[in-house]
């Protein structure tokens, strides 16, 4: 006993060092962590979050039938707590719809085809406010991206749009978010770009809004065309914006400024 | 539109003072801000919240314009009797929403 202790120690300590030398710091930032305090104490109250609205909307949601089908999220999935986990890992590569799709487009799918109902409009309450209770259980879950060769295909579609200049002002996102990150445009912050809280309520919006509609945003910000809603390019980019973020944790919903 | 989200403890003790947090689903659109093609968006705000506890007038709220979308207020009440909480409130183009709770002195 005597002589294992410090073996055993030791054995700890060089794992340790091992590890931490594997590993070089994180140096990735959500953007709640460069907001205000006054927007981070609105984010971290559950009820001063004005997100509490579209997440009661959203449960309603769940448990109202709806459509030909006459069914409601609850009738096939339960309790939300099924949910948990579900959105820290869409973008995915969908078997049925062979196709790598968003939370948004698989809710959407279940809506149209399982429940035999309509088809909100991108952006409008109903839809986000689901997306928004969907993505809310898994709040505090680490993202993950699955190493899978659709999805790896969508991530380097991603990747390549993100470095790709564009626009009016012929700026790629990559040269905010991953070159003047935590520098300032026009007086304000430039985040570092990870999808940690969508559907965020933004401030600007003074709604709930998804990351889609987010990176138009930038996108008509540089006065590029703004890709569709749900086009292939707009999932490539969150694919690969997941992917990045893989590891930190979900804050849905988030509030940005 | 959801109803409005409403905060307050089921009980107090008589002369607590205990703390409400209300929020309420609404655009605020200022009337002040042109649409997209040009022409003015119609105002259509809250224009009053008013809070009752146990028939006693706590507050009536005045609100305007630049009260930003999706109001949310906190206020205090000190509980001498028990009895409803109600909050109501009205706005432009025959906006109504309201809320009753029961609370408990003791």
């Amino acid at each position: 006993m005597i002589m294992r202790k410090p073996v055993a120690a030791l054995l700890l300590a060089s794992m340790a060092a091992a590890a931490f030398a594997q590993a070089p710091a994180d140096t990735r930032r959500s953007g709640f962590d460069d907001m205000s305090p006054a927007l981070q104490a609105i984010q971290m109250d559950d009820f001063a979050n004005p997100a509490a609205l579209w997440l009661a909307e959203g449960e309603a949601q769940w448990n109202t039938r709806t459509g030909s089908a006459g069914k409601s999220c609850a009738d096939c999935h339960g309790t939300p707590a099924t949910m948990r986990g579900v959105a820290a890992r869409f973008p995915a590569f969908d078997t049925t719809l062979a196709n790598v799709i968003d939370l948004d487009a698989k809710i959407d799918d279940c809506r149209t085809r399982r429940q035999g109902a309509a088809s909100p409009p991108h952006e409008s309450r109903a839809r986000v406010a689901l997306e928004a209770f969907v993505a809310h259980q898994s709040r505090g879950m680490p993202i993950t991206s699955a190493a899978e060769p659709h999805l790896d295909a969508s991530v380097a579609a991603g990747a390549r749009i993100f470095r790709q200049r564009m626009g009016q002002i012929d700026l790629s996102c990559a040269q905010c978010h991953d070159e003047r990150a935590g520098r300032h445009l026009a007086g304000t912050a430039i985040p570092q770009g990870h999808p940690t809280g969508y559907p965020v309520y933004r401030s600007e919006w003074q709604a709930v809004g998804t990351l889609q509609r987010r990176l138009r945003n930038c996108l008509s910000g540089v006065r590029a065309q703004p890709y569709a809603f749900g086009s292939p390019e707009m999932i490539a980019l969150e694919a690969f914006l997941m992917r990045r973020a893989a590891g930190m944790k979900l804050e849905t919903p988030g509030v940005r400024p | 539109m959801a109803a409005p989200l409403v905060s307050a403890p089921k009980r107090v003790r008589r002369g607590d003072v205990f703390e409400v947090k209300t929020l309420i689903s609404h655009p605020m659109e200022t009337g002040f801000r042109p649409g997209t093609n040009g022409t003015i968006i119609p105002r259509d705000i809250v224009q009053k919240m008013r809070c009752r506890f146990a028939g006693e007038a706590v507050f009536d709220l005045e609100l305007s314009p630049a009260i930003s979308a999706n109001p949310y207020f906190i206020f205090y009440v000190r509980a001498e009797t028990g009895g409803a909480l109600e909050i109501e409130w009205t706005g432009d183009n025959g906006f109504s929403a309201s809320y009753s709770a029961l609370i408990l002195v003791e």
